[in-house]
């Protein structure tokens, strides 16, 4: 019971001081912050369209954060989901309107696998990195995310550019309409997939072997060796599943919303897959309103910037605060003082460069 | 020896979480003295060792020196008092060298630049006036364990230390470096510098010690000179029940060979060779013992058998068939038990539960898993058997480990590789740390199993442990073999020798 | 045996090291004899593309070597950019706008060390955390149509920059890119030289030993953090006031992660990592001067990701051979 409040008093009391601090900011770069924060609000649920795009946005949102959420259970810092994200929409993209004449189902199917192998892929390639050469996967993350970045603008630029006429932007050409994510009951299809995937994401981690080896490998790399555990192919393994989700997430943005691939959409994302789950305390369904509310963020930044005139970075600023306040638990501590803590909800990452794994 | 007190401690007292780890200690050092402080392991001495050296505060009491009464708020307070502390685990930077280690942190100082050529001349006359001598360019984490410790002494020495505080310090020597540190520990006490010696070790305090304190569970039990007291009065105070100080088990009666090493090769992460072309057997209902000085290749060695390590050439075999090496969950499946050197980072999981930690290596196997993936009942079921069975101390089977005491965490892996049916253990330094109940308990354990049918490879820096318990013993030195001798043939004093020297 | 707590390499290694520097230098010299324009291009070039880099990295090792993995540089060289520019912009002074460029550099240090040191949060999120407040403040608060007011501009030393060669790639050069080169040799200097060099080491290595010594771990992490600041700051100053001469947002394109590969390959000395930045640069410039004679027509997204590629490259070869400092990465806790 106790342990239950606390998992929630942490994100919670995150989320209203960073709210807090970035009205100061938006009062001391001369905005209202209450007029920016309602329009925000109204922006992201006054509406049933509202609603809508702020599940929309959340979609993207929710593949990276669990995609980082499962990578965090093996002690791995998946900063790469942004590169493994573009090449995940990039392929379903090529998918969506290469493959012609199959039934939109099967199509839809398609396109998705492709994306998530895309990513998959990738993000097992910085796995093996890891995991043989002992290369710190936040720094050759963060390289991927670059070469993910040149590699699809160059693509677009000419092998798979847009070539109809009147068009000069470097770009994709449409994807057909039989890989569409359509809406079901009114909600987006990509949402209800990343639903699923949270659900499959949980009880792989909690119910399946592979999931206890990956949480052995996080909680104590060593006695994961000591017991037989293949250290170095759980990694690869975890770094291939957390790339498929992310790839995934690729895949639902571009079948569900934006439905070509052109370069520069989605900066940033992996940053906000970090933010995202770790607010939701490294669980699959605390990763759900995470991603809930920075996508209702996101979907009202628009609105508060259209209505309140503050730049739409300010959300970039509160998300930093929001990690900051949800990793400083130290700062919780002090405020409650009556409340224990255990040792083991730590996050457990690895210290330092890592060279032997 | 001079009447003068250097420093007094009245009513000390600290707690930890509500745990009293001193209670009202008093405790004097005289001028000149080897003053023991004796007590097992969790009694309260390093605590308040750490509070004279300024690493912990107390929460009552008072600290006199001499005659003054002074608070210790830091290290750097320590130091300037004139205390200086040899802790166990050594305070020694690894890669640097003797000379940087001893003046760091008091570093003479010409214009912006350290002054080495000064730190050197300081070092040659220290080690003149006491007689111990020192390279001061060797790189630390290359040298003995004994210089590394004497570097230590410096350390203290060069900051003109009139208390010297020794943890532990014999727990990781051999005999013979015991006997070197002991002449030395004479020399100063020769020079007015005061000692005290924290030790759990009876023969030692009755050897050096011109007066003892037995401390027990937070509390001075009592202060004597050797004269008045004796070994098993010592011990009974110190545990605080009657004890036997001797263990006579019985003699092992060997079947066929379980478990065999030939020719063994094993490199260490730096790229030398620890393991040189060693080779011995192991038969069933058998105990051999390693003895060795700690680095000497043990934990290469066991950590090579236990597939853990690359091997450069040579083969194990076990039960029979060869093994492949870096498999260490073949070795598993073919009867391999392993009690880890490092329980805490290899042998568990520390978040984990008990019940979790218990199928660490059979997680994968029925009953453990079903069809739709791992099964908690009987993950728990398993559990709550073997809570009872070894009489763990927890609040069940769902505890994380981390909570438990130190000798209830090695229970747990005793329980995990016991109750798996296999033929071969290797059980590398196993009761360290541990309180006498816990070693004792353990001790049984390991006698039990071998009386069951197993063969037992026991890996111990603890000459005692390995002569009241082996029925072979095996000495390394500098990754090999140099010695096997037969239980009936072996004295503490030869097994010394051969492990500092490589020959008698 | 490879440490990192002393400038020590392997007699094999050094053997490599010289015969490859021999090596470097005729193929200069050569390059010279053929064509001494493009050679002073090309090497000039490859001065101002490692300075960052490798004042990013000082950064990096400062912090490392007292046991902090800093991965916040990035961050802080935006901040020190954008501040750099903006008060050059206000005032009118290019030595305004480097020192404040500089003491927001500092200041995000204190942000980091603050949450690292005091708090003891993990040091990779306390990172990121610098890094996303970096890119939110600069992206909200950046102005719009301010127009570039100058950049620093290169100065020539009398008589040193007619010399053959080095003269023009090494004396007549802009402040920045002159300082790093001296910053280089006084870090190093410090480090292994001074009181703050061995305790720093000593903190890094391992932090308990120089806490019963008396010094404090985690005050001794404080200022290295701070100071390593200073660096990051003056690498953002060198982006938006001496190479670039405008603010952009993300101008800083993953060059504070560069700097920490770069700060690996050069073993944690400031004169390795230095060593390391030059071949950076030196692989940029020549891409650069390949891609301008139309030698290479490979298409510019190839050769932009060149330095990204060789920073993997190079951590998946080297992490495993240097060692890092002992400490790395753990936040000290007194028993």
């Amino acid at each position: 019971m106790i342990a239950t409040i606390r998992s929630f008093i942490i994100p919670v009391g995150s989320v209203i001081f960073a709210s807090l601090i970035g009205g100061i900011v938006l009062f001391l770069s001369g905005s209202d912050p209450i007029e920016a924060y309602a329009a925000l609000l109204k922006g992201a649920f006054g509406s049933m369209t509202s609603i809508t795009r702020t599940l929309v946005k959340a979609t993207p949102l929710m593949m990276n954060g669990l995609a980082v959420a499962f990578a965090f259970k093996a002690g791995l810092f998946n900063i790469g989901t942004q590169g493994q994200f573009i090449f995940g929409a990039f392929a379903a993209s090529v998918a969506g309107f290469f493959i012609q004449g199959v039934p939109p189902v099967f199509h839809i199917f398609l396109a998705l696998i492709a994306g998530g192998i895309a990513g998959g892929v990738y993000g097992a390639f910085q796995g093996a990195l890891k995991a043989y050469s002992g290369a710190h996967e936040v720094i050759t993350g963060i390289m991927c995310n670059y070469i993910a970045i040149n590699i699809t603008d160059y693509l677009v630029n000419h092998p798979f550019r847009d070539t109809s006429p009147g068009n000069i932007v470097a770009r994709t050409p449409l994807i057909l309409e039989t890989s569409y994510l359509p809406d079901i009951e009114g909600i987006p299809g990509g949402f209800l997939i990343s639903l699923l995937s949270a659900v499959l994401v949980w009880w792989v981690l909690k119910h399946m072997v592979l999931g206890f080896e990956i949480n052995t490998v996080g909680a104590g790399p060593d006695a994961a060796r000591y017991s037989g555990m293949r250290v170095q192919r759980i990694l690869l393994i975890t770094m291939l599943i957390s790339g498929t989700l992310a790839g995934l997430g690729g895949a639902l943005e571009i079948q569900g919303v934006e439905h070509r691939f052109q370069p520069g959409f989605h900066t940033g994302l992996g940053f906000e897959g970090i933010t995202i789950a770790l607010l939701g305390r490294v669980h699959p369904f605390g990763i759900i309103p995470a991603s809930v509310l920075i996508g209702a963020m996101k979907a009202g930044a628009n609105m508060m910037q259209f209505s309140a005139g503050v730049e739409s970075e300010i959300i970039d600023i509160i998300q930093a605060l929001l990690l900051f306040f949800v990793t400083a638990e130290v700062f919780f501590k002090k405020m409650i003082p009556g409340m224990r803590w255990q040792k083991g909800e730590k996050l457990s990452l690895r210290a330092g460069w890592g060279g032997k794994v | 020896m001079d009447d003068i007190t250097v420093l007094k401690l009245k009513g000390i007292s600290k707690t930890f979480h509500g745990v009293r780890a001193n209670s009202d200690v008093d405790f004097t050092l005289k001028k000149g003295e080897i003053h023991a402080l004796l007590g097992e392991n969790g009694a309260g001495k390093s605590t308040l060792m750490n509070i004279i050296s300024g690493l912990l505060q107390p929460d009552k009491g008072e600290i006199f020196i001499h005659g003054k009464r002074q608070k210790i708020q830091n290290p750097r307070r320590a130091i300037q008092l004139g205390i200086g502390m040899i802790h166990q685990h050594f305070m020694i930077v690894p890669g640097f060298t003797s000379l940087e280690n001893i003046i760091l942190g008091s570093e003479p100082i010409k214009g912006v630049t350290i002054d080495f050529q000064q730190a050197r001349r300081q070092i040659a006359i220290l080690s003149d006036d006491c007689g111990l001598s020192i390279d001061p360019d060797a790189v630390t984490e290359d040298l003995p364990v004994g210089i590394q410790q004497r570097v230590e002494i410096f350390k203290a020495l060069y900051r003109n230390a009139g208390i010297l505080i020794l943890d532990e310090p014999t727990a990781v020597l051999i005999p013979q470096e015991t006997d070197t540190l002991f002449k030395i520990l004479r020399k100063l006490v020769k020079k007015n510098i005061s000692i005290i010696f924290i030790t759990h070790k009876l023969q030692e305090v009755m050897q050096i010690a011109d007066s003892i304190s037995v401390m027990q569970q937070g509390v001075i039990k009592g202060v004597f000179s050797p004269e008045e007291t004796d070994e098993q009065a010592l011990a009974e105070l110190m545990i605080g029940r009657e004890v036997l100080l001797k263990n006579d088990y019985l003699p092992a009666r060997p079947g066929k060979i379980v478990f065999e090493v030939k020719k063994l090769t094993v490199m260490n992460s730096r790229g030398y060779e620890a393991v040189s072309d060693v080779s011995f057997r192991v038969r069933e209902r058998e105990i051999v013992g390693i003895a060795g000085v700690q680095g000497n290749g043990q934990a290469e060695l066991s950590e090579s058998i236990a597939g853990l390590r690359k091997i450069k050439s040579g083969e194990i075999t076990l039960s029979g068939r060869r093994m492949p090496a870096l498999n260490p969950r073949k070795m598993i499946e073919n009867g391999l038990a392993h009690i880890p050197e490092d329980r805490l980072k290899h042998g568990l999981v520390l978040p984990f539960s008990i019940a979790d930690n218990q199928i660490l290596c059979t997680y994968y196997r029925r009953p453990y898993v079903h069809f739709f993936g791992r099964n908690p009942k009987a993950i728990l079921k398993n559990s709550r058997k073997l809570i009872n069975r070894f009489h763990i101390k927890a609040r069940g089977p769902e505890e994380a480990v981390q909570n438990l005491s130190g000798g209830n965490q090695q229970k747990v892996i005793i329980s995990r590789e016991f109750s798996r049916d296999s033929s071969f253990l290797i059980a590398n330094q196993p009761t360290r740390g541990l309180d006498v109940g816990s070693v004792e308990y353990v001790h049984k354990q390991l006698i039990m199993l071998r009386d069951k049918g197993l063969g037992v490879l026991l890996i111990s820096s603890e000459l005692d442990e390995i002569l009241s318990l082996s029925d072979t013993i095996l000495v390394i030195y500098r990754g090999r073999v140099c010695s096997i001798v037969r239980k009936e043939d072996a004295t503490m004093e030869s097994i010394g020798r051969i492990m500092v020297r490589g020959f008698e | 045996m490879i440490t990192a707590s002393k400038a020590k390499t392997d007699s094999k290694d050094r053997i490599f090291f010289f015969l490859s520097g021999i090596l470097l230098l005729s193929i200069i010299l050569y390059s010279y004899w053929i064509s001494p324009l493009v050679t002073v291009a090309i090497l000039t070039s490859s001065l101002r593309q490692s300075t960052p880099l490798a004042l990013g990295a000082l950064c990096g090792l400062i912090c490392e070597r007292s046991g902090v993995m800093n991965i916040g540089i990035e961050g802080q060289m935006l901040l020190a950019a954008f501040f750099g520019f903006l008060v050059n912009v206000w005032t009118g002074s290019l030595l305004l706008g480097v020192i404040s460029g500089i003491a927001a550099g500092m200041l995000a240090g204190i942000i980091f060390a603050l949450m690292t040191v005091s708090m003891k949060m993990d040091q990779i999120i306390c990172g990121t955390i610098v890094n996303l407040l970096a890119a939110g403040l600069t992206g909200y608060f950046y102005p719009t149509g301010i127009n570039a007011t100058g950049k620093l501009k290169a100065y020539s030393f009398p008589f040193l920059s007619e010399l053959p060669l080095v003269g023009p790639v090494l004396f007549r050069v802009s402040p920045i890119v002159f300082s790093t080169i001296i910053l280089v040799f006084l870090v190093h200097f410090l480090l292994f030289f001074t009181q703050w060099g061995l305790r720093t080491r000593a903190v890094g290595e391992y932090p308990r030993a120089a806490d019963t010594m008396g010094i404090n771990a985690n005050i001794v992490r404080f200022y290295n953090i701070i100071i390593g600041g200073f660096f990051a700051g003056l690498a953002g100053a060198f982006l938006s006031l001496e190479a670039v001469g405008v603010f952009e947002r993300g101008m800083t394109n993953g060059r504070g992660f560069i700097a920490l590969a770069v700060m690996i390959f050069g073993k944690w000395t400031p004169i390795g990592a230095w060593g390391a930045a030059l071949l950076f640069g030196l692989a940029l410039a020549v891409q650069t001067q390949l891609q301008f004679d139309q030698v290479l027509s490979i298409p510019h997204q190839f050769t932009g990701m060149l330095p990204y590629l060789i920073t993997i490259i190079v951590l998946a070869i080297f992490i495993k051979r240097n060692r890092p400092p002992g400490s790395l990465g753990v936040p000290y806790e007194k028993k």
